[in-house]
């Protein structure tokens, strides 16, 4: 048994819950007399929908099938070898799961080392190898093609990426070393980082081609017969393949430092992935193949025993499994068919919901306001928003004309809403306002409506206490930008019923929106963990740090915005708003921050002016501070801070505002775009022992989102 | 309003390997509709003058239209080979004849002016879709004795033409059988079939049929070169107890798909598009059911009785070998000899296979072939017999014809 077998079995015995891909190797005649080739099959047996991964039991088994097609091309048996997958897919790389149970740097060398040594022997085959990337290729996927002596890809194609970076780790099987070698650095730094960085985005067959990574393209109709007619062409020399010629002058230079500023942007430092993989990248200019292989081993294995890694595959659970199925959601079959929609108010936010609920709900949706005018501007921005749509292609015309005939206006809430199942409200924050509205649309919707408020702060009890029926009010607390922030917190009044609820995370699920089920508490979780962490860092400001070291304390963590620009995008109106009811709320924990009220006061929209293109404290709000005589190092800032968010959220989850620290992470991720690296929050506030000594305790179990014990 | 008929020419032909049907065969794991798709496809591919939307129609056969073969395939299947949706399509069954009566349907069509370029063809995937899957005959047929019970089965109708014609016998219906094999082995050794096979990707699951992944089908499946009399007389005869018809004079069951491009020949000629045949004339015709072997006999008079020619004037057959004994009734009817060298000169159906309503897009492609390479023919014909009573014959002229 060769050392890599070895490797691969122990690996193997460390995972024992692998799906299992076969590599299936069959011969076929190549057309044109070409001769008679091998190619192997990628294949889990089950269907497109549990794509094909490789474990190291994946990987033994395809390094069986290279043992095999090695002798016969030794032998002279066969004229060439390819790759490809089931039907819709390539391969989408390491099984996840693999990489969690491993608690040694020896084992993640070794899944580095695995992936490498069986990969690395298709380029090392006496005769030509093929990929043909089918179907959805990621990460190791896309790897494997990447090591074969020439590629082809389907226009059908609809994922292909390198993620690894996304999720914490780097193209360790070859990724980074071969990419930039083929396609030259700067398209590497693009597919590798920029994607990766990207939210995790992914190109097309035809972009696959166009960045040459890709020899050839065919159509999906019959892509895996034109490309062995291909292969037969350029083995019997009638084709000759040409790559555009790599530059290894100071473009490189300039690719990678085009990628740490891309990093620098994203997450300022705070994950090391991106900059491990530009570091491969950057070396890989020499061309060395195989030095750019043993950086990939030892940063695969960094980062595989790194808490960012972690926290990233458990970010990305949690949004892709979590995220789907939320948490303490009663039984769909309760829920009711939603056939028309009511929105009270026309303001921006209500167009904003009336526009999503018409996309994607498709039933009528009528906007209601205290007169015409706005009633119009409402309606008017929601056709605007589908002009635009229209305009960019991304719908036809007969969707733009079917979606505006959706949207209409009345001042009619009789009329309006007599038929509507569904009423959601986005009018002032007042309590007295919302309960008056709520009651006026009680009077007019069937028994059956679900009364719906996209407060966020308020409580969905008290709204709901004067109707005459309070269990079919929900809270439905959306994000800005609604069309782009996935979180949806559902929230559970005193009274409200299952069938509400259910509708609700039905109606959520139809929305494409992330929802999680939230306890009617003050301002919920994303706003309330949000006003925390933002007061803190105001408190630190009015005791007498300066601006610059307030914002700077929490640079390490990169997130996506700092505090007080993304106060600036909230609102400060808003933000003062919130922080106003948490404080009569909790009084010993947050208060009202003077000077945002003056900021508040004076119609200001933010502590910045942008003149010189980068965020410079407005001299006005600068007059405006009063500040006393305190001064925080960024250390000391960044600590108080996280330790009061760290409080806050075992405070929140003693009260039961979410059923698990997971639900919080993922509020925190789709609500506020919080890095996965830091996995949300709390993984990051286990392992940099904040939970511990505020709390006494972690948030998550050793092994979750960290190396198991 | 007067008008002129016009000229149509058969531009171009293609087939997927033919495929034996059941789990073992290569077709097991693929999709009837994906065949044709596929073949569709390679005569764009082919024929890169050709602007897809001047196509005016898609005329696809499958004798059971269901799933895969169902959802009208005309249509489905354009959709699918990414011709422009302005190009519409049909379904058409005639059974056996099913491609034969595509091309005749869009012949028409184009003769009468309502088309200047037609596809035509058809696919049966007899492994996915066995025959007799989903039929439910009217009991009248039986309770009025409308026709024989055996008339649903073609085997048994083919022993029943034995009866008719006793002349035939096995020992002459096998050696048949082996010129088939033989003359298709050859044609292969020539290069004479490859040329119009599209290549068809096919997967495999299960180890039981062979190697499993995907792999690549590029000969027909059912060929059994070095087929001797010897060998065919030992074969059961399913259909009859002592009867003459075997697996080994009998074309067998079968996946496979064919299509074709028909054309106008002033079209075809403007776009600068191969005419590889003429088309002259053609006749279907109906016979006794339980007989149906007979019916190119019928369809093939009237088909030479239109065009106004004879026996005599046929240089080149290409008939159907659904069952050696259907084939020698025709040639015993004019009175052509067993191994007229004439008649299916690269083999027929017992050797490549008879994937039922696929089939009469093939007869056309080799009879193509044939007129290219002998310029001193003037004029052949395809012929086929065809389920519940019928004939169908084509009558073709060569383009390349020298004589005057």
């Amino acid at each position: 048994m060769s050392t890599t077998a070895d490797l691969l079995k122990g690996a193997a015995e460390l995972f024992p819950d692998e799906v299992v891909t076969q590599a299936h190797v069959r011969h076929l005649d190549l057309p044109q007399g070409a001769g008679k080739f091998a190619l192997i099959t990628l294949d889990n047996g089950l269907d497109h929908t549990k794509p094909t991964t490789f474990g190291p039991q994946s990987l033994a088994n395809l390094d069986a099938a290279i043992d095999q097609v090695e002798k016969e091309a030794a032998e002279g048996g066969i004229v060439g070898v390819g790759v490809t997958g089931k039907p819709f897919i390539f391969a989408v790389g390491a099984d996840l799961k693999g990489l969690e149970v491993l608690k040694r740097h020896e084992d993640a060398v070794a899944i580095g080392k695995g992936g490498h040594d069986v990969f690395k022997r298709l380029a090392a085959l006496a005769v030509p190898t093929f990929a043909y990337y089918n179907g959805a290729a990621m990460g190791g996927g896309v790897e494997v093609g990447l090591h074969c002596t020439y590629r082809t890809v389907s226009r059908a194609l609809p994922a292909f990426s390198l993620p690894e970076v996304f999720l914490g780790l780097v193209p360790g099987w070859g990724g980074c070393t071969l990419l930039p070698n083929i396609i030259g650095a700067d398209r590497a730094v693009s597919v590798i980082i920029e994607n990766s960085l990207n939210q995790n985005k992914q190109l097309k067959g035809q972009q696959v081609f166009d960045l040459g990574i890709a020899d050839a393209i065919f159509d999906g109709a019959d892509f895996l017969e034109q490309s062995l007619i291909w292969t037969a062409s350029v083995l019997k020399g009638t084709t000759e393949v040409v790559r555009a010629e790599v530059d290894r002058g100071e473009a490189w230079d300039r690719a990678v430092e085009r990628g740490r500023f891309i990093a620098d942007g994203k997450v300022h430092g705070a994950a090391p992935a991106a900059y491990r993989a530009l570091d491969i990248i950057a070396q890989a200019k020499n061309g060395d193949l195989r030095q750019g292989f043993d950086a990939e081993d030892q940063a695969l294995a960094d980062l595989i025993m790194s808490g960012e890694l972690r926290s990233g595959i458990y970010a990305f659970n949690l949004v892709q499994k979590r995220g789907k199925r939320p948490a303490g959601a009663p039984d769909k079959s309760l829920a009711r068919p939603v056939t028309k929609v009511g929105v009270v108010g026309a303001g921006l936010m209500a167009s904003q919901l009336a526009l999503l609920f018409a996309r994607r709900l498709e039933v009528p949706v009528v906007l209601t306001d205290i007169d015409q005018e706005r009633v119009d501007k409402g309606v008017g921005y929601v056709h605007g928003e589908i002009d635009k749509l229209l305009g960019k292609g991304r719908i036809n015309q007969d969707k733009a004309n079917r979606l505006k005939g959706l949207v209409s206006g009345s001042l009619d809430k009789a009329a309006a809403f007599g038929d509507a199942d569904f009423v959601i409200e986005a009018v002032f924050e007042e309590m007295g306002v919302k309960q008056q509205v709520f009651a006026e649309v009680e009077a007019v919707v069937p028994e059956t409506a679900i009364l719906a408020t996209n407060t966020s702060s308020l409580s969905v009890s008290e709204m709901a206490s004067k109707l005459k029926h309070p269990e079919r009010v929900v809270g439905f607390h959306f994000f800005n930008p609604v069309a782009i922030l996935p979180l949806l917190e559902i929230v559970r009044g005193e009274r409200t019923d299952d069938a509400a609820l259910a509708t609700a995370f039905a109606v959520a699920k139809s929305l494409k929106k992330t929802a999680v089920l939230v306890k009617d508490a003050p301002a919920f979780v994303v706003n309330r963990i949000l006003t925390r962490f933002m007061g803190e860092i105001q408190n630190v400001i009015d005791e007498g740090t300066p601006v610059e070291t307030a914002e700077k304390a929490v640079e390490p963590l990169g997130l996506p915005m700092s505090p007080l620009v993304l106060l600036e995008l909230v609102g400060p109106a808003i933000g003062l708003h919130v922080s106003e009811t948490l404080a009569a709320a909790f009084p010993d924990r947050f208060k009202v921050s003077p000077n945002l009220a003056a900021v508040v006061k004076a119609g200001k929209r933010g502590f910045y002016v942008y003149d010189s293109g980068k965020p410079e404290l407005d001299p006005e709000v600068a007059a405006l501070l009063v500040q006393g005589d305190t001064v925080l190092t960024e250390e000391q800032v960044r600590a108080r801070v996280l330790d009061a968010v760290a409080q806050e959220i075992g405070l929140m989850l003693d009260e039961g505002v979410v059923a698990e620290a997971q639900d919080i992470d993922l509020c925190l991720i789709t609500g506020a775009g919080w890095p996965f690296h830091l996995g949300g929050l709390t993984p990051y506030l286990d392992r940099e022992g904040i939970s511990e000594r505020v709390n006494g305790k972690r948030f998550l179990p050793q092994g979750v989102a960290s190396v198991p014990a | 309003m007067p008008r002129t008929a016009r000229d149509v020419v058969f531009v171009d032909g293609v087939r997927t390997p033919f495929g034996k049907a059941g789990p073992k065969g290569i077709y097991h794991e693929t999709r009837a509709d994906d065949l044709v798709v596929k073949c569709i496809r390679e005569l764009l591919r082919r024929n890169p003058d050709l602007d897809p939307a001047r196509i005016d129609e898609v005329a696809l056969a499958a004798t059971t239209q269901i799933g895969d073969q169902g959802l009208t395939l005309g249509r489905t299947a354009g959709i699918l080979a990414g011709l422009p949706q302005s190009v519409p399509g049909f379904s058409i069954d005639r059974m056996c004849a099913g491609a034969m009566t595509a091309v005749t349907s869009v012949a028409g069509g184009i003769a009468f002016g309502a088309y200047d370029i037609a596809v035509a063809g058809g696919v049966e995937h007899m492994g996915r879709h066995p025959m007799g899957e989903g039929v439910d005959p009217n009991p009248r047929f039986v309770s009025e004795k409308l026709v024989d019970q055996s008339a649903l089965f073609m085997g048994m109708t083919a022993e029943n033409l034995h009866d008719r014609l006793p002349h035939i016998t096995k020992q002459r219906t096998d050696e048949y059988a082996v010129r088939s094999q033989e003359k298709a082995a050859k044609a292969y050794a020539d290069g004479k079939i490859q040329a119009d096979l599209v290549p068809i990707s096919v997967r495999r699951t299960s180890p039981d049929g062979g190697e499993t992944g995907w792999g690549l089908a590029t000969a027909d499946e059912p060929m059994r070169p070095g087929t001797t009399l010897d060998g065919l007389a030992s074969l059961k005869t399913p259909f009859r107890p002592h009867g003459r018809v075997t697996a080994g004079n009998a074309a067998g069951l079968n996946d496979g798909a064919t299509a074709s491009l028909i054309a106008s020949e002033d079209v075809a000629r403007e776009l600068g598009l191969p005419v590889k045949m003429r088309l002259v004339a053609y006749a279907f015709a109906g016979v006794e059911p339980e007989v149906m072997g007979i019916g190119p006999v019928p369809a093939t008079e009237k088909a030479l009785a239109k065009a106004g020619l004879s026996i005599d004037d046929i240089g080149l057959f290409e008939i159907n070998e659904a069952f050696a004994v259907q084939v020698l009734s025709l040639l015993d009817h004019y009175g052509i000899a067993d191994d007229d060298p004439r008649v299916n000169q690269y083999g027929g159906a017992i050797a490549f296979g008879h994937p039922l309503a696929s089939s009469g897009v093939r007869l056309m492609t080799q009879l193509a072939r044939q007129f290219e390479e002998q310029p001193h023919v003037r004029y052949g014909i395809t012929t086929m017999c065809v389920g519940f009573g019928m004939g169908g014959t084509v009558i073709w002229e060569n383009p390349h014809w020298e004589g005057k």
